[in-house]
């Protein structure tokens, strides 16, 4: 079912990318950024990278994204999806989230993300983890199904171990089955 | 008069207890109606028993024997099986390692058992430590035994000498010289600090093994009891880890992929069972401790996670949502015939097979609550042991007679963490004790019996 969907979003994803070709890959000019990996937001030395000119050389070009402004805009726009009981699926308010998510990463090369799945408290805790997983995944793939390249991802799984919001309600709980999308840094690539 | 079962009791209980420190005093047999407890019946009534304070040779030497009475005491009484008596109660205060008790002063208080001892300095600056067992209206020894040891480790003696006595009464291995590995917790609720903790079964000698730096979970020991494995964020990638208990020497296992988690040992520890997933699919995987050769054991869309070994390692049962809800499944060791054994309301998490292999504990969800419980191997005879806001995770006593498992308070949304202990149950269901922990306490696991 829900390989299917992604199938089908990725077909559509492919068609939008043809029409906008918002991302372009640029093999050089992105070393010194540094800052793979680990978590927490690295620093650009100096200045802002994005619309850094290559000439026309056949040298395609990237917008390489500034991480600390990327991270504030993906947070302005909604840097969580939430998710039903024990459910993995990306309802419609998930899918426009993501969507926008994806347009910021398209238009900001370079800038890689960590994407958290969390739970709620209502399960076993190795089971949660196990949740968490597939929530971040699912993310994932539809960032990757829209053409992020999958290596600027990074998954992770919480369980239950780090709540949003303090409570045993189903108002919290909600709110604590979460996938969160954060920023990590760049690096070379797209 | 046959004095045949006490020997065979004795020979498979001193295999257990510290090389070089068992001495027989004394045997005779037990009675015709001998004063036992049953604890395969339901519901029992504990049996009262006399512990009377160890008597010592000097003012420092009888401080430690009233220690070790009321560490034996503690134990016993805990396990729900017996009564320890009010010493103040005592007609005869100081009976004598070297003659009969006064049994008409014991009778006297319905003290159907009674134990004494005493403590005295050996030449080599070890303690000798001896008890007595009494069967006090059959005028009959049921036990008489000396240790020696460091007089540091009077605390562990004490709980041999416990392990000694239940198996005595009850006919079952003892659990009380044992030891839990678990997560402390302290914090508010959405920075949670987790760090393992070894402690006594009954909550004595408490260490922390970690400090909290990175977020760690499920610690389960190793049969020998050397190591631990257990679950750690060290690195930012969430990946199963061993560490070694004496050196706290600790690395990764394996080179996987993506996040391993819920590691448990294989019965003669030499392979771990985890779960890996990947790109969202949760597998569960055995790993060779010695070449590292992993091998994949399900292969299902499905989260397959929370593997546990049979005592005989033949079997391995575990939790899955394949069917569309979370149940238990059992398989062969190899990952072959896989059948699901759990098909009463709810959804079932946390198998973990009994040290006696007759019984599988699960935490199960079912109407909004929690509970502990158990079921035999093929699925049947299921019983609920503990329910709650949310109890999970539970852990065997090595004698496969109670179980350990950790309970969470629904919290109050004012910030801080949710009150969380260990509790122990037994199979009557009825003997719920919380065990003393430093700070809130969760994901406890029981060690196997003392090398």
């Amino acid at each position: 079912m829900l390989r299917k969907w992604l199938m089908l979003a990725a077909v559509v994803v492919a068609v939008a990318a043809c029409e906008t070709s918002t991302e372009e890959t640029a093999a050089t000019g992105a070393s010194g950024l540094g800052g793979s990996g680990s978590s927490g937001v690295s620093t650009i030395p100096s200045g802002s990278l994005s619309g850094q000119p290559y000439g026309s050389t056949g040298v395609q070009r990237s917008a390489l994204g500034n991480p600390a402004e990327v991270e504030r805009e993906l947070v302005s726009t909604g840097d969580t999806v939430f998710f039903a009981f024990d459910s993995f699926s990306l309802d419609t308010v998930a899918q426009g989230t993501l969507d926008r998510q994806a347009a910021l990463l398209l238009k900001s090369g370079g800038v890689n993300v960590n994407i958290e799945g969390h739970t709620d408290e209502r399960g076993t805790r190795e089971y949660n983890l196990a949740l968490g997983e597939r929530r971040a995944t699912a993310v994932k793939d539809y960032l990757v199904a829209y053409g992020i390249n999958p290596s600027r991802i990074r998954t992770i799984s919480y369980g239950e171990e780090r709540p949003a919001v303090v409570g045993s309600n189903e108002a919290a709980w909600a709110k604590n089955r979460r996938a969160v999308t954060l920023v990590v840094g760049g690096t070379a690539g797209s | 008069m046959t004095t045949a079962p006490i020997s065979a009791a004795l020979r498979s209980f001193s295999a257990r207890i510290l090389a070089g420190m068992v001495l027989v005093l004394a045997l005779l047999s037990p009675a015709a109606a001998e004063l036992r407890i049953d604890i395969t019946r339901g519901v029992v009534e504990p049996l009262p028993i006399a512990i009377v304070p160890f008597e010592g040779g000097n003012a420092q030497m009888s401080a430690t024997g009233e220690e070790m009475a009321s560490v034996i005491s503690a134990d016993l009484e805990r396990s729900g099986l017996f009564r320890p008596l009010d010493p103040r109660s005592f007609l005869q205060q100081r009976p004598s390692m070297d003659a009969l008790p006064r049994f008409a002063d014991w009778r006297v208080l319905n003290a159907p058992a009674l134990v004494y001892g005493r403590i005295v300095a050996a030449d080599d600056g070890r303690l000798k430590v001896e008890f007595r067992l009494w069967d006090v209206f059959a005028e009959q020894q049921l036990a008489g035994l000396a240790y020696f040891t460091a007089p540091s480790n009077w605390r562990r003696i004490a709980h041999i000498i416990a392990d000694a006595i239940y198996k005595r009464m009850t006919g079952e291995d003892g659990y009380f010289d044992t030891r839990i590995v678990y997560v402390a917790e302290s914090g508010p609720a959405n920075k949670r600090v987790k760090r393992l903790a070894l402690m006594d079964q009954d909550g004595a000698n408490h260490r922390f093994l970690s400090d909290g730096a990175s977020l760690v979970l499920t610690p389960r020991f190793s049969p020998s009891q050397q190591e631990i494995t257990y679950l750690s964020f060290a690195g930012g990638v969430p990946r199963v880890f061993i560490r070694d208990l004496d050196s706290n020497r600790q690395g990764a296992v394996g080179d996987f992929p993506g996040m391993t988690f819920s590691p448990r040992y294989s019965p003669e520890g030499e392979r771990l069972v985890l779960s890996l997933a990947v790109d969202g699919n949760t597998e569960i995987y055995s790993v060779d401790l010695r070449t590292r050769a992993t091998r994949r054991l399900t292969n299902n869309a499905a989260i397959d996670t929370s593997p546990s070994y049979a005592p005989d390692g033949r079997q391995i049962v575990f939790n899955s949502d394949r069917g569309g809800s979370q149940q238990l499944y059992v398989m062969d060791a190899d990952g072959g015939n896989v059948r699901r054994i759990s098909y009463g309301q709810g959804r079932y998490f946390t198998p973990v097979w009994s040290p006696r292999g007759d019984l599988i504990a699960f935490t199960k969800i079912l109407g909004g609550k929690f509970h502990i419980g158990v079921m035999n191997p093929d699925g049947s005879g299921e019983r609920i042991l503990a329910e709650g806001f949310h109890v999970e995770g539970p852990t065997w006593a090595p004698n496969g007679r109670v179980l350990m498992f950790f309970r969470k308070d629904a919290n109050d949304g004012g910030g801080g963490g949710s009150r969380s202990r260990l509790y122990t149950v037994d199979l009557s269901g009825h003997n719920e004790r919380e065990v003393p922990t430093p700070q809130d306490a969760s994901d406890p696991a029981w060690s196997p019996i003392h090398p």
